[in-house]
């Protein structure tokens, strides 16, 4: 069995690695809105306008997560086997995190109550603000590599992946995603809203930069076989991109400054992958016990298999997707909430749709005899 | 109860785009909360699911990746990005989307969760019957040799319908429950009223399909798992013209040598299962006999009070379903439905009804299926992840109980909590003239 992987397995590699970085520049933002809930929302209007901006996204953003979980499976079985029960105790503090602030949203606005309400932003912001962390903790620790067996079983504790690296790199992604959340409620908040997260951003996207310029340059140190060139180039042009986005986000340049963040975590997450190709999981414990994708992959009939599956399938999911992000375009303000004028949902419902403005249809008229 | 939750609302949201019904727009809002709060507690501990393969069962997921990891993926990319986004346009496109548009966005949901219940329980199947696959002899893996043979598993073919029609079955008990107690307060009983009458036929009807397709696949079982059927009924040795047993209690141990009590009908177990009065039913003995000769020395008996108490739970769940619906149906002809106390005390209890069959008929699947986890190629015991303790087991699994136990408490509290507030009221004839304000539907969504 050599260690070059073929064609369908490099394809496969790049899919997942593109659902991965899909994943964080989405949900990405998505956590940073939900860490900045109450730092930037002060009343309830503001919450509820910052909540509807990721309202009808995060639960599509989490998909890719899914996704990128079954491809793998699906595609490199051993890969899947090593990492996830390799992470166990990781994984599940990840899952609990993503639990909590996935109905966090959705519970919030279920009752009126100011202690419901405050325990669901607390809940979206703890389990967001985790999320962001231990998602950076993890991938540094796939980057580094971790104690793995030759049976490919990690070997490692809980608190063996916690060492200083994969830490920097957990504050990598939490400040990444919190400037990236910050600039994309930039985008679209309305009035004080928009310069509470303009001004947020400022201080956070410098933050990332300096942080993420350390995390490449240890992660190149790293390599004990020499530092691969597309690594590194990609490596540095993440730093540029984050830069970038530091510096437009000062201009008030919104809109750029989102497009540089999202290229930031895209190129930073794309050199770990470039580091980690031809391996999926590298071994600290002996080199001969790294898993190579070739070792890990599924056969080439299930590849191919999946291969005419995704390239039927992921243009329409991209397809669906744009269009709803286009749907929901639009800036949301406090305003839209507050003011007791706002009619009942039915009123609005009646007068949009045209179903219930027909007054001489009696509401009783079709009501079953029997009914009391 | 989401996926048949999302074709109820689909359903009265098309009733009230056919007929411009004020009432059914009503309903579905209404029901349409339920769906939201089951379906976001549905979403996130649906994360676990995708990712528990390989955190505890790292021998297993190697071991069948390259057959079960496709269904796998291909539900994250057909059905769970279709529903996830077609829920939020659903959601917050109220007043914003066409209403044709935004009815398609509650059938694509319907439709995602439906699709995604397929892909599942093809991978299911795979385990409880596994077919389109070599051993590869060098790495000693299940391999793929046809993946329509996965995807149209005989196995799947019955236990797709017997499942979904089982969720349009708990929807629909939660819709007539809830209705009933409504009725029973006098509230908005022409919403309710219209909502009873319109679920009951289905739910009666669904729960018969539900419990055909359940037969046939008791059939089709005691040919690709004869163990899982002669543990259900608990039959140790193969008997002609055996008999049904309805009640039975043993003592508690793994194979019980004595019955404390047992009830039983004459011929039952024979007519159901071989459609003649004498036909031959294999006993649990003689399968074991049949397996060790074919996979070496071993215990192949599964716990047989497990199988035997859930299966006779989830069937009797399931006749009690059929029964109270048909009550309603009697009801309803005779103009009694809104009326009768007794009817609605029990179609509220029987709310619990779908769930019970639920819960005990994935339990008398799974268990039954032991000590396999794939059906003739691996044992449950051989498929664990080897390095994963138990103390992060423990620590885990304690930890989702808590935050699942959780979040029911929370999502029961806010079903309560929408049914006591009730439907939104009928609209005010618009004032003439009145600017409606741009962003009036936001405030549809939360």
């Amino acid at each position: 069995m050599g260690h070059d992987p073929n064609f369908l397995q490099t394809l496969w590699f790049l899919l997942i690695g593109v659902l991965w970085v899909g994943y964080f520049i989405l949900e990405g933002f998505d956590f940073g809105v939900g860490i900045l809930l109450r730092a930037i929302g002060h009343d309830e209007a503001e919450k509820r306008a910052i909540i509807h901006t990721i309202g009808p996204v995060w639960d599509g953003n989490e998909v890719w997560l899914l996704t990128a979980g079954g491809a793998t499976f699906a595609a490199f079985p051993g890969w899947y086997a090593s990492l996830f029960s390799g992470f166990y105790l990781a994984l599940f503090l990840i899952l609990i995190a993503l639990i909590i602030r996935g109905v966090s949203f959705e519970f919030w606005g279920k009752d009126d109550s100011p202690r419901w309400r405050a325990t669901w932003e607390w809940t979206a912001t703890v389990g967001s603000f985790l999320a962001a962390l231990l998602w950076g903790v993890g991938w540094a620790d796939i980057a580094h590599g971790v104690p793995m067996n030759a049976q490919h079983n990690v070997t490692a504790t809980l608190f063996d992946l916690l060492h200083p690296y994969a830490l920097l790199g957990g504050l990598v992604t939490l400040s990444l995603f919190t400037a990236h959340g910050a600039i994309f409620l930039t985008l679209r908040t309305r009035e004080e809203l928009v310069d509470r997260a303009r001004a947020i951003a400022r201080r956070v996207a410098p933050i990332s930069v300096a942080l993420m310029t350390i995390f490449l340059i240890w992660t190149a140190a790293n390599q004990t076989g020499g530092v691969k060139a597309s690594a590194a180039v990609v490596a540095i042009l993440a730093v540029l991109c984050a830069a970038a986005a530091a510096f437009t986000v000062m201009r008030k340049q919104d809109g750029r400054a989102f497009a540089f963040s999202a290229g930031a975590i895209a190129l930073m997450f794309v050199s770990l992958f470039c580091g980690l190709f031809p391996d999926a999981l590298t071994s600290t414990t002996s080199h001969a016990f790294n898993l190579t994708l070739v070792a890990s992959s599924s056969s080439h009939y299930t590849l191919t298999v999946m291969t005419v599956v995704a390239v039927v399938f992921v243009p329409i999911v991209l397809a669906y997707t744009a269009w709803t992000y286009w749907v929901f375009r639009f800036r949301i303000g406090a305003a839209d909430f507050a003011g007791t004028g706002t009619p009942t949902p039915i009123a609005v419902l009646a007068d949009k749709l045209g179903g219930g403005s027909n007054p001489e249809q009696p509401p009783e008229a079709s009501a079953p005899s029997g009914a009391v | 109860m989401s996926i048949g939750l999302t074709a109820w609302v689909a359903l009265c949201q098309t009733l009230y785009y056919r007929t411009g019904n004020q009432l059914y727009l009503r309903m579905t809002r209404f029901w349409g909360k339920f769906m939201l709060i089951s379906l976001a507690i549905g979403v996130v501990t649906g994360i676990v699911q995708e990712f528990q393969f390989g955190m505890n069962w790292s021998v297993y997921s190697r071991y069948v990746g390259d057959i079960f990891g496709a269904p796998l993926a291909m539900e994250g990319l057909m059905a769970f990005f279709l529903e996830s986004t077609f829920i939020g346009l659903w959601l917050f496109g109220w007043g914003r989307l066409s209403p044709k548009v935004h009815l398609a966005c509650a059938w694509l949901v319907a439709f995602g969760t439906a699709l995604s219940a397929y892909f599942i329980l093809a991978a299911n199947s795979w385990m409880q019957h596994p077919v389109g696959y070599t051993i590869n002899h060098a790495t000693g893996h299940a391999q793929l040799t046809n993946i329509f043979s996965v995807l149209f598993n005989s196995t799947v073919l019955l236990a797709f319908p017997h499942t979904i029609f089982g969720a349009y079955t708990t929807a629909g008990m939660l819709v007539l429950g809830i209705s009933a107690w409504s009725l029973m307060r006098g509230r908005h009983t022409e919403l309710f009223s219209r909502s009873a009458r319109l679920v009951l036929p289905i739910t009666c009807a669904v729960a018969i399909i539900t419990a055909c397709f359940g037969h046939g696949q008791a059939l089709l079982m005691d040919k690709q798992q004869p163990m899982k059927m002669a543990a259900a009924e608990a039959l140790y040795n193969t008997t002609k013209g055996a008999s049904f047993s309805i009640f039975a209690v043993a003592p508690f141990e793994h194979h019980p040598k004595r019955l404390n009590t047992d009830i039983r009908i004459p011929h039952g177990l024979a007519i159901l299962s071989t459609l003649s009065w004498n036909g031959t039913v294999k006993g649990i003995n003689q399968v074991n006999a049949a397996e060790q000769k074919k996979y070496g020395p071993g215990d192949y008996v599964p716990i047989i009070g497990v199988t035997y108490w859930s299966f006779r739970l989830m069937v009797g769940a399931g006749v009690l379903i059929i029964l109270l619906t048909l009550a309603g149906l009697w009801l309803m002809r005779k103009r009694r439905l809104e009326t009768s106390r007794r009817f609605q005390k029990l179609a509220i209890a029987g709310i619990f009804l779908p769930i019970l069959a639920n819960w005990t008929g994935w339990i008398f699947t799974e268990m039954g299926r032991q000590p396999w986890i794939v059906y003739g190629l691996l044992r449950t015991n051989d498929g664990r992840s080897p390095l994963v303790s138990t103390t992060s087991v423990v620590l885990s699994l304690t930890g989702y109980v808590v935050v699942y136990a959780i979040l029911v408490t929370v999502g029961v509290r806010l079903f309560l909590k929408e049914i006591r507030q009730g439907p939104e009221d009928p609209a005010p004839p618009p004032p003439p003239g009145a600017p409606v304000s741009r962003t009036a539907d936001l405030a549809l969504a939360y």
